[in-house]
């Protein structure tokens, strides 16, 4: 199964999840954040999301359960370019973000969680 | 009086066939004209019945209608599974609720996603059978949605 | 001759002289201001709806709005009215001419020798004619349902426009009550208007709703929610004292999100926020 990339950037993570996730895959991304935050140096992670045009209620939790471990983990969370519709349909569900901060962009992101240059790593691209 | 093409009936199995379930949908509903916001709003209901199919239902399938009202065009989807069925339909509906794992938004979001257009049919040993449906806001195109900023 | 035979007649007669009632038909306002100056366009959308009618007349239920010949009627109709409407009609005169096909019609039906009644056919095509003015009126109304739908979202959209106060500093100044449709135009206007500054504050003014209640807080409330998913700061000004005592006693809980007085309270706010310092003087 391919996995969603992981990539450094100084002491911060940066996910960026394209188009439309299966369940598996987001299991996966959870599990492979963890494992990357629990090698060390990590204090922040941003979770871009403005290639998603759907966010349903089970991505939704994953999200928040991945911002849960890296908090547990002593690593901030970001979410990073929800979209208009999808904020709005999250809302209306009642789906509340508990315990990531958001951004409007990866940009923003990176600025909030005020990262380091150059990328050093790309993780968990295994087959 | 109701339109409809021939209705296109998905089965759901497992996880994985809600991908396939939420594009059909958003084709229907990019058909009829819906705004983008509730092309995402319909897609996402869909989804959250769909797998409850699967996770609670023991897998079941969906059936995607485009109908018609007049000069309206909607689109109406129907969610069944034979599953062990649903003891309180009203408590399900309550926010939080919880049947083992799960937020339990599902099946409350889905109704208030929808704005209500929305029916249950659920016994214990009888199935679940969810019908929901959106109509294009007319005048509006998916194009159209967006206003310029002004200075 | 019963009502039925009469509308067989009247039917055979339509059908028989149908090319002479399309004639005279297209030289009907009806028909001359859609198709202008193009008198076969006129000629055949006039045979149309004899045909229609004759389908109508043959089916004896000419009344029946259900039938399934009515529907036919009520398509061919559809499209002369949507066309007539198009070319600047109203609803009455739509119906007034509609009423005008009736004319060249009697001289047909009236043409009997010795006739001291008015004859049964001449009966079953004045109804037929009722029938078709209420075809008109529902398909017009339809219509009319979808062009005041539009038009009203229209209006909304412009009586919400997102105004850009400083570099990152959105507002969206609101007027009049604020319903459920209304408040999904804002959010996606508000929303888009933040994508569109790349804005890191969005004040929402209230200054112009005249109340609020647990709806309007509750709308005012999801659009705050959206804001700060994307990632931007939500302030709500314009709060008059009567409606911090009413968010009060309802219990409303606001505690999440910003609030200011006035809109240059919450422009100050989000000048700060967004790292900007107001010089003195100047």
């Amino acid at each position: 199964m391919d996995r969603i990339p992981i990539l450094r950037l100084g002491s911060v993570l940066i996910v960026s999840v394209q188009g439309d996730l299966a369940d598996a895959l987001a299991v996966a991304l959870r599990h492979d954040v963890g494992a990357a935050v629990s090698s060390g140096g990590i204090t922040g992670v941003i979770l871009d999301v403005s290639g998603v045009a759907i966010v349903d209620s089970y991505l939704g939790r994953v999200l928040t359960e991945i911002a849960a471990d890296c908090s547990l983990l002593g690593a901030s969370t970001v979410v990073a370019g929800i979209k208009p519709a999808v904020a709005i349909t999250l809302v209306e569900m009642g789906f509340r973000l508990d315990g990531a901060r958001t951004a409007r962009s990866l940009e923003a992101a990176v600025a909030m969680l005020g990262a380091d240059v150059a990328p050093t790593a790309i993780l968990g691209s295994g087959p | 009086m109701s339109l409809s093409t021939a209705p296109a009936a998905l089965p759901v199995r497992s996880d994985v066939d809600l991908i396939a379930v939420r594009e059909a949908a958003r084709t229907a509903a990019a058909d009829a004209g819906f705004s983008l916001v509730n092309q995402t709003k319909l897609v996402t209901a869909v989804s959250e019945l769909a797998r409850n199919a699967v996770v609670h239902g023991g897998g079941g399938e969906v059936r995607i209608d485009s109908v018609q009202q007049g000069s309206l065009r909607g689109v109406r989807l129907v969610v069944t599974d034979q599953g062990p069925g649903i003891e309180d339909i009203a408590q399900a509906l309550t926010d939080g609720h919880t049947t083992g794992h799960g937020l339990g938004l599902g099946l409350g979001g889905a109704k208030r996603l929808v704005n209500n257009d929305f029916t249950i049919e659920s016994a214990p040993g009888q199935g679940t059978t969810v019908t929901i449906a959106m109509w294009a806001t007319p005048g509006l195109t998916p194009i159209q949605a967006r206003l310029p900023v002004r200075s | 001759m019963s009502t039925v035979e009469a509308a067989a007649g009247a039917a055979q007669t339509l059908s028989a002289r149908r090319e002479e009632i399309a004639r005279d038909w297209a030289g009907l306002p009806l028909f001359t201001t859609v198709y202008g100056g193009q008198q076969d366009e006129a000629f055949a959308a006039a045979i149309r709806l004899v045909e229609a009618m004759v389908e109508l007349a043959g089916s004896g239920r000419a009344d029946d709005v259900q039938a399934p010949s009515f529907a036919i009627v009520r398509d061919v109709l559809s499209r002369i009215t949507s066309d007539r409407l198009r070319s600047g009609g109203d609803l009455q005169q739509v119906m007034d001419e509609i009423g005008q096909l009736w004319v060249p019609l009697t001289e047909m039906f009236d043409s009997h020798p010795g006739a001291a009644t008015v004859p049964a056919e001449l009966l079953a095509v004045t109804e037929l004619i009722g029938s078709l003015r209420v075809a008109a009126v529902v398909v017009l109304l339809s219509e009319s349902d979808e062009v005041v739908a539009r038009q009203r979202q229209e209006l909304m959209e412009i009586s919400t426009p997102v105004i850009r106060l400083w570099e990152g500093i959105v507002a969206v100044p609101l007027i009049g009550t604020l319903d459920s449709i209304r408040s999904q135009v804002v959010m996606e206007s508000l929303l888009n208007g933040i994508v569109d500054e790349q804005a890191a504050v969005a004040i929402l003014d209230i200054t112009g709703v005249p109340m609020v209640d647990t709806l309007v807080a509750q709308h005012l409330m999801k659009t705050a929610m959206a804001v700060q998913l994307m990632g931007a700061e939500c302030i709500i000004s314009g709060i008059r004292p009567q409606i911090a005592q009413t968010i009060v006693h309802l219990g409303i809980d606001l505690r999440e999100i910003t609030t200011r007085a006035t809109l240059s309270d919450a422009l100050k706010y989000g000048l700060a926020r967004t790292g900007v310092t107001l010089g003195a003087g100047g």
